[in-house]
């Protein structure tokens, strides 16, 4: 018998549930309890950079919209850096790039405000086009899923972006590019996440 | 400053796949196509961090986080309490914690909860803690109650506490539940069961700890978390593309 590699096994998820707003969010459960709620402001008022929302529903594989879905977000600043000791370079003070939303209960929508991410540095040294790390829990989701949104009006980077042309099926890679449009003089990109089915939204094993 | 490095992959047959019949909001709800497989890239190797600042020292004390003065929940007083690890257990420190549960009646401070049990006046149901520099963490609580769901007609979870931790980069990220050792409904619940091995349903039962429970005064248990392990070599030295 060969030895034993003595790694210890990840923990298995389980569904956040319906109630994940509790834990993660609980001003939306319909309590006040902490002096404050994580997740509330991405970018912070200092950083530089387009300021931008990004908004949508996520939809189940009978097209409905889901109702109780928590979203977390990851983005680099406008120079492509992360608020993370192991990226090298500064962010502006009070630039996190963390964000945490729910989708609304009678609507399914969602949406956050922020700046539009920099370029970052891919593997190989290949630059990524601007994008924004997404996790998707709910209820009846076992394991959060991944995703990233990408901008359409960055067109060039995206069509050179080395996770966008991983995908082998062009026509799936639409799913991950969310429509500007601009209200009230602010841009808004549109992203809708088809968890099932047809335009089925890509979804990554990082 | 650690150099950037990419984490284990993810044993996707540990882990419950998307797609679990018997849970039934699972039908709907689980991508039909295969996940596309990413190589780590500093987006999934970082992620947030947080500190002192983010929350209070109160936060992960249920038993007075939301009690009157001088109140207290009614239920079994418990610590639950363990460490954070990774694959090659080492410890993770400084990483966000956060727990949320029923109370004892197995009701949900939650506006769309409409179970019989009753609301606990002094129980809120959540908290939150950062793991110490040896990985370390505790919560103090009231040992929730089972609770019926529509699932099938006469489904119950066993007691629980929904946990969440956040680990050094956003590839670790993980939410999860934690069950008590003994309980029979842990072998009849469909969303235990949508994790296919039973090693893998162990690693979730949270065992009872003597050794920890404060005599006369609370019973605890321990959970260790385990998340993803990561190389010790830099993936590669041309990160920044020079």
């Amino acid at each position: 018998m060969a030895q034993k590699l003595d790694y210890l096994k990840e923990t298995p998820s389980q569904t956040a549930g319906p109630y994940v707003h509790i834990g993660l969010s609980p001003g939306d459960a319909g309590f006040e309890i902490y002096s404050q709620e994580l997740g509330r402001d991405i970018a912070g008022p200092n950083a530089r950079g387009e300021r931008i929302r990004v908004e949508g529903v996520v939809i189940d594989g009978t097209g409905a919209p889901i109702k109780d879905v928590l979203l977390e977000v990851w983005q680099a600043n406008a120079d492509g850096i992360h608020a993370h000791p192991e990226h090298p370079g500064k962010v502006e003070e009070g630039f996190r790039g963390w964000g945490r939303v729910i989708t609304d209960f009678e609507t399914g929508k969602w949406g956050f405000d922020t700046i539009k991410p920099g370029p970052v540095p891919g593997r190989h040294g290949i630059i990524q086009a601007p994008h924004i790390n997404l996790w998707i829990v709910a209820r009846g989701i076992n394991l959060g899923l991944n995703t990233r949104v990408y901008f359409e009006d960055e067109e060039i980077a995206n069509a050179s972006d080395p996770v966008i042309t991983t995908i082998e099926w062009e026509h799936r890679r639409q799913t991950l590019i969310a429509a500007r449009s601009m209200r009230d003089g602010k841009p808004v990109y549109r992203f809708d996440i088809r968890i099932q089915g047809e335009d089925e939204t890509v979804f990554f094993d990082i | 400053m650690k150099k950037p490095a990419e984490f284990y992959q993810r044993d996707r047959r540990w882990h419950p796949p998307a797609f679990a019949r018997d849970y039934k909001t699972s039908v709907a709800r689980s991508p039909q196509y295969a996940a596309i497989s990413l190589e780590n890239t500093i987006s999934e190797i970082t992620g947030p961090t947080f500190g002192h600042n983010d929350i209070d020292p109160i936060d992960n004390d249920l038993l007075s986080n939301f009690a009157q003065a001088d109140q207290s929940p009614i239920g079994e007083r418990i610590i639950v309490h363990g460490r954070v690890l990774d694959e090659n257990a080492r410890p993770v420190p400084n990483t966000l914690v956060e727990i949320w549960q029923a109370n004892a009646s197995g009701r949900y401070r939650h506006k769309k909860d409409t179970y019989l049990g009753a609301l606990d006046p002094n129980f809120g149901g959540c908290g939150r803690t950062l793991t110490d520099t040896d990985g370390y963490y505790y919560f103090r609580t009231i040992k929730p109650g089972a609770y019926p769901w529509r699932n099938w007609v006469n489904d119950w979870r066993p007691a629980h506490i929904h946990v969440s931790v956040f680990g050094s980069g956003f590839a670790q990220r993980l939410i999860t539940q934690l069950y008590f050792e003994g309980d029979p409904l842990i072998a009849k619940c469909p969303i235990v069961n949508t994790i296919p091995d039973p090693q893998a349903v162990e690693q979730l039962i949270a065992v009872l700890d003597m050794n920890a429970t404060i005599p006369l005064d609370t019973i605890a248990y321990k959970f260790d978390i385990v998340l993803r392990g990561r190389r010790s070599t830099l993936f590669e030295n041309r990160l920044e593309g020079n």
